[in-house]
This record gives C-alpha cells, sequence and structure tokens, in this order.
C-alpha cells in the first residue's frame, strides 16, 4: 500500500480562539501505483489533506502512512528527510525558484534528499519535452512549460507518491490536457502512485477512481 | 547543488542590493587595508631607524625633541653641546664610537635638513639588522664634501660634482656664501636620510655664523662643566690669543673660516653613540651605565632612541592608530548592518521561495544555513574584494607617493591585524546573518505556500 490514512484529525484555531475542524478522516487508502482524483468544495480542507500528507502539515491525530512508513511518528527532521526522498508535489502555481534553470529546479529537488543525479534531471526534463529549454528561468518559460518543469522537479527523487494540489488550475484549456497526461503517464511509467486534487469534472472524470473528499472526511463529527 | 550554489543563486537575483552592499564591506576593509599599512610602514620606519645607535646625547631638554631632531629631522635642535664635551664621551672608556651631529640648516634649493657630521656617519650600520649605507661615489671626506640621500639627488637633479649652498638655521634669507660638493648619493634607505644632505662637519662648522662666539663659548663652557671662566681661558689660551688676532666677533663677519675652527668655539646639537660590548645586552649595559653617568652631571641627557620612539608610538601614535581602526571598524560594521537590511527585508519577498524549498524537503537548518551563508559570502567576498582593492591601490599608488613624499611602501606587505579581517568577518556575517536565517527558520511552510 502507498497510502495509508488512520483516524486523521486535524483543527485549527479560529481567531476568535473557537475550534475550527477540517479533517475527520477514518480510513483511506492508495494502492501502490493506483491513481486517484479528490475532489471537493472550496475550503472542505483539500489543500490541508495533502499537506498533512506530505508531513507539511502535523495532523493532530492518527496515521499518515506513505510507502510503510508512519509519517505522522516521525520527528520534524525525519519527516522533511522523508518527504524530499518519497513524496513529489505539484502544486497550482508551480511554485518554481525564479533564479533557478528548468534543470537548476529539478536539481534543487534533489539536492535535499542528498541524491543529485544531474543525468536522471536532464532525462526527466527530456521525457517531459523541454530538453532544449533546460538553461532557460521559469520566466523565460511559457505556462505549460513550467508546470513540465515542476512536474520532473516533484519525479526528481524517484518518489513513491506523487501530490498534485490543482495542478491544470492555472493552465488554460488547450494545456490542461497536456498536463494532465503528462503526470498520469510519467507517474505510470515510474510506478508512482497519484493523489491529484482538483474542482473540474473533466478532469476528475479521466481517472477512475474519484474521492469526493466529502464522503470520507466527516469535520462535523466533531461538532 | 549545494548550499553555497543556491546561496549565491539567491544573491545573484538581488545582484544590485547584494552588490551595493559587498563593495560597502569592501571599501570599509580597503580603507583599513591603507591604516594597516601606512601605519604599519610608518611604526617600522620609526622603531628601526634609529636601532643602530645605542644612545642619542644632546643638550638638556625634551627627549623626544632630540630624537626626532637628530634621526628623524623633523624637530629643531634644543640647543648646542660644547666640543670638549663631545670628546669626552669620545674617549669614554664604554663607548666604541661617538658620531657628533650639527644640524639647523637647509639646501638653498629644496630646503633639505643639513647634518654635518664626519665620514663615520655613513660607514656606521643605520637600522635595524645591521644595515649598511651603500653609497654611490665617495665619501664626504673633505671639509667640503658632501653625500646627498637619494631623494635629495632625485628631487634636485643632483649628481656627484654638484654644488649647493646652504640657508643659515634661524636667520631667514641669509645663505652662506660656501659650496658644498656632492661626491656621493646614498642608495635608498627609506629612512629620513633619503631626505638629508650629509656635509663633512669640519666644512659646517668653518661656516660664517656656526662658532660660537669667543666669550660667549667661555662663559657656556665654564657652566657646562662647572668651572670658573679663568680656567677656562687658561685651557684654551692659546686658542683666544688667535681669535682675538683674527677679530671674528667684529659686526658684519660673514665669511667662513679658512682653517679648522678652534674647538672652544665648535659646538654641535647631539652625539650618536655605539656603546662598547660583544653583543646586545653588554651594549645595552654600557650605554645605561653612560646615562646614569651623565644624569648625575646634570649636564646632557642620554636616551635610547628606541625606546623613545616606542614610548612615542605607543602614547601617541598607537591611540591614533587605534582611533582609526575603531573608525574603520566602525564603517564595516555599519556595512554589516547594510547586509542585515538587505537580507532582512528580501525576506519577506523570499518568504514563499523558503516555503517552496520545505515542501521540497529541505529541513529548518537547511534553510537557515542558506541565508546564513548569503550573509557570510557577502560579507567574505567583501573582505576579499576590500583586501585586494586596498594592496590594489598601493600597487597602483606606491609610484605616486614615492614620487610625492619620498615614501617607498611595499604594496605587498602584510600586516599580522590583516589575519585578523577575514575570521572578524565571518563573526559579522554570522551575526548579522542570524536574525534572517532565524526568520527562514520559523517560516511556516503551509501559510507560505498560500502566499
Amino acid at each position: 500500500m502507498s497510502l495509508k490514512l488512520r483516524n486523521i484529525q486535524k483543527d485549527y484555531r479560529e481567531p476568535g480562539g473557537g475550534i475550527l475542524p477540517v479533517l475527520r478522516i477514518a480510513d483511506f487508502q492508495l494502492a501502490q501505483g493506483e491513481q486517484a482524483a479528490l475532489v471537493g468544495a472550496s475550503g472542505g480542507g483539500k489543500s490541508t489533506l495533502l499537506n498533512v500528507i506530505a508531513g507539511i502539515t502535523e495532523a493532530d491525530a492518527g496515521q499518515v502512512i506513505v510507502d510503510n512508513v508512519d509519517v505522522s511518528r516521525l520527528p520534524e527532521p525525519a519527516r522533511d528527510r522523508f518527504r524530499a526522498e518519497r513524496i513529489g508535489i505539484v502544486f497550482q502555481t508551480f511554485n518554481l525558484l525564479p533564479a533557478f534553470t528548468a534543470l537548476e529546479n529539478v536539481l534543487l529537488g534533489m539536492s535535499f534528499s542528498n541524491k543529485a543525479d544531474p543525468p536522471f534531471a536532464r532525462r526527466l526534463l527530456e521525457q517531459v519535452g523541454l530538453d532544449k529549454r533546460l538553461q532557460h528561468r521559469p520566466s523565460q518559460l511559457s505556462v505549460g512549460e513550467q508546470q513540465r518543469v515542476a512536474v520532473a522537479r516533484a519525479l526528481a527523487n524517484r518518489p513513491r507518491l506523487m501530490l498534485a494540489d490543482e495542478p491544470t488550475a492555472s493552465v488554460d484549456l488547450a494545456h490542461q490536457q497536456n498536463i494532465l497526461s503528462l503526470i498520469r503517464s510519467t507517474c505510470e511509467e515510474f510506478q508512482v502512485s497519484l493523489l491529484l486534487v482538483t474542482h473540474s469534472q473533466e478532469v476528475a472524470a479521466q481517472f477512475a477512481r474519484v474521492e469526493r473528499l466529502a464522503d470520507f472526511n466527516r469535520p462535523e463529527a466533531a461538532q | 547543488m549545494n548550499l553555497l550554489s543556491i546561496a549565491l543563486k539567491s544573491i545573484r537575483q538581488r545582484l544590485v542590493a547584494s552588490s551595493l552592499t559587498t563593495l560597502s564591506v569592501a571599501l570599509g576593509v580597503a580603507l583599513m587595508i591603507a591604516v594597516l599599512i601606512i601605519n604599519g610602514y610608518i611604526s617600522t620606519m620609526f622603531r628601526e631607524t634609529g636601532t643602530g645607535y645605542d644612545l642619542v646625547v644632546g643638550p638638556q631638554g625634551s627627549r623626544f625633541q632630540l630624537v626626532l631632531s637628530t634621526i628623524y629631522r623633523i624637530e629643531q635642535p634644543i640647543e648646542n653641546l660644547p666640543w670638549r664635551f663631545y670628546e669626552q664621551m669620545r674617549d669614554h672608556p664604554l663607548v666604541e664610537r661617538a658620531i657628533p651631529i650639527a644640524i639647523g640648516d637647509q639646501t638653498e634649493e629644496g630646503q633639505f635638513p643639513i647634518v654635518g657630521t664626519t665620514p663615520f656617519y655613513l660607514t656606521t650600520s643605520y637600522g635595524a639588522r645591521g644595515k649598511k649605507f651603500e653609497v654611490a661615489g665617495e665619501n664626504m671626506n673633505e671639509a667640503w664634501d658632501a653625500v646627498i640621500g637619494s631623494e635629495v639627488a632625485r628631487k634636485n637633479g643632483w649628481t656627484i660634482g654638484s654644488q649647493f649652498r646652504l640657508i643659515h638655521g634661524g636667520q631667514d634669507d641669509h645663505i652662506h656664501d660656501e659650496r658644498f660638493t656632492v661626491r656621493g648619493v646614498l642608495a635608498r634607505t627609506n629612512t629620513p636620510n633619503d631626505r638629508s644632505v650629509f656635509v663633512n662637519l669640519e666644512g659646517f662648522l668653518m661656516l660664517a655664523g656656526h662658532e660660537k662666539p669667543i666669550e660667549e663659548a667661555i662663559a657656556r663652557e665654564a657652566a657646562f662643566f662647572g668651572e670658573s671662566e679663568e680656567q677656562i681661558r687658561v685651557r684654551y689660551a692659546d686658542q683666544i690669543r688667535n681669535a682675538a688676532a683674527q677679530d671674528h666677533s667684529a659686526p658684519g663677519h660673514d665669511h667662513a673660516h679658512d682653517q679648522p675652527l678652534p674647538t672652544l668655539q665648535r659646538q654641535v646639537t647631539s652625539i650618536l653613540v655605539i656603546c662598547k660590548g660583544a653583543d646586545t645586552v653588554r651594549r645595552a649595559a654600557a650605554a645605561m651605565s653612560i646615562m646614569s653617568g651623565l644624569k648625575e652631571r646634570n649636564q646632557a641627557i642620554a636616551v635610547n632612541p628606541v625606546q623613545v620612539m616606542r614610548d612615542l608610538m605607543d602614547n601617541l601614535l598607537a591611540n591614533v592608530r587605534l582611533a582609526v581602526l575603531i573608525l574603520t571598524g566602525l564603517i564595516i560594521l555599519v556595512s554589516g548592518v547594510g547586509i542585515f537590511v538587505s537580507i532582512y527585508n528580501s525576506m519577506a519577498d523570499r518568504r514563499r521561495e523558503i516555503g517552496i524549498m520545505r515542501a521540497l524537503g529541505a529541513q529548518r537548518r537547511t534553510v537557515f544555513a542558506i541565508i546564513l551563508l548569503e550573509s557570510l559570502v557577502l560579507c567574505i567576498g567583501g573582505g576579499l574584494l576590500g583586501l585586494v582593492l586596498g594592496h590594489g591601490m598601493f600597487i597602483a599608488g606606491a609610484p605616486i607617493i614615492a614620487d610625492r613624499t619620498g615614501l617607498v611602501i611595499d604594496p605587498w606587505h602584510v600586516e599580522p591585524l590583516e589575519f585578523v579581517i577575514i575570521p572578524a568577518l565571518v563573526v559579522l556575517g554570522t551575526f548579522v546573518g542570524f536574525l534572517p536565517a532565524m526568520t527562514a527558520y520559523r517560516t511556516d511552510v503551509a501559510s507560505a505556500l498560500q502566499q
């Protein structure tokens, strides 16, 4: 199993001092190599869930097991290291570093796991069709190209799990399908499980497994 | 991709701000290097120039004035000493060599100081490590011979055979008629000797006005040695009789003597003394004995020139040096504050960047290190640039300084304090980078990514 969530709880403290329950997930699983679309309303906790899975945000309770490792039990430095080595993240706004070239952005992802592999970084960029744009900075790339760099960077450390947060939301319709196909095909090729958050029904419809957050997240149960 | 290259990328992204802050550090360091080199040069020159002599003996007065006028020629002489006293010093059982010095006059052209002395002056070691004068040509063996310093030769364009006249010290517009002839030119010594003109003491004393009038000489000698004037008149009876015959005391007397000046009328401004002794310890002991002997008699003062200059350097110049160094240190500190402001202000813009790196797996200590490295690179880079600039200034400016002041500065000379600059900048860089680095360390990834 690539991902298991058990009894996850996450609350936010409101400015007024009150508690806002965001996540109450009893059980969620994603098999190795499986691809799933996660849909839900805005503000429903999708991004928080991805952050909890990635170890960026700590759950208040429960277990987050990625690749048979209980991420929620790891101390923060180990969690960071684990994220660098086993989890790839594609953001809605790409989040490339503007001072770095396309190749350097991919290498940057590798550097935090101490697994710098420039030939593999080049191969990834060739894979996403950017073999002629290795030395270009994000500002010199089109939106579609930037997202391709982001995908290559997410795969840089040969992760076991890819988390994609609305990866097509900032891309025009013409490029949406390309980006989506790219993410899915590369994950398939590298045997990486994929959990893709989207609010687009068209995007979700392309996945064999579509999960509605509201179906397995019951924050209202806490109130 | 290592942390340093990531830090360098960030610096390059803010190239203008980074360059300006680095330049400010560099200029501060360059200024400090300039102060250190000049100070080091002056200290060395002051400390070492007098190390060839065990004692400087002169009339009662300021020991600083005595050394500064005798060795560095940057002060007026105190007064004069009778020749008989010089002879006593010369014949002292603890004295290896006594060199009489008569100063106060200047060259007509260029106003270089005149040093009336014996040829021994130029055959005696000067400065530390037994440096010897190198004379192109001959020594000033005859009465009207002169040897000139390298700067005098360069500025006045004098060579062997050139002739010159002297302006009498303390009397405006009085130029001696007699001419000295340059017999030798000194190689550069990087000491005040380069800007001095050495003339044979015999010729110097024969110049009009350099002799002590007979009656004054009798009174001065009687007072100096604690004898009666009658005793002095008996001692110098022949000289007094001859002087009366020549009537040199007549008003308007302005011609030189054609015979060596009688010893009664001779006077010197100071005496350089080299003591007997096989090593420096024995020489120092002899010098101490002479000093205490003179102190008891209360006739003259004898000082160790190195000790006097050390006192001067420590009491006066050391404070000036310290003040300038503190000032340049503050400049560097202000530059450090500039780096802090530059990095700290950029942190708000870079919050998202830090969030991305953390999301990619960078640990808190990693982003802390990246920001700290940026600060260190700016500080150390500025420091290294400052070292290059500081020494570069002297490489470019050394010929101009030499041309204008006669000081030959070695641009490659490294002061020990320079080795402290880079470690100090490492401390400064760590200090000014700490707070921005802590900001990066504490960045909340989730909220930074939502920015």
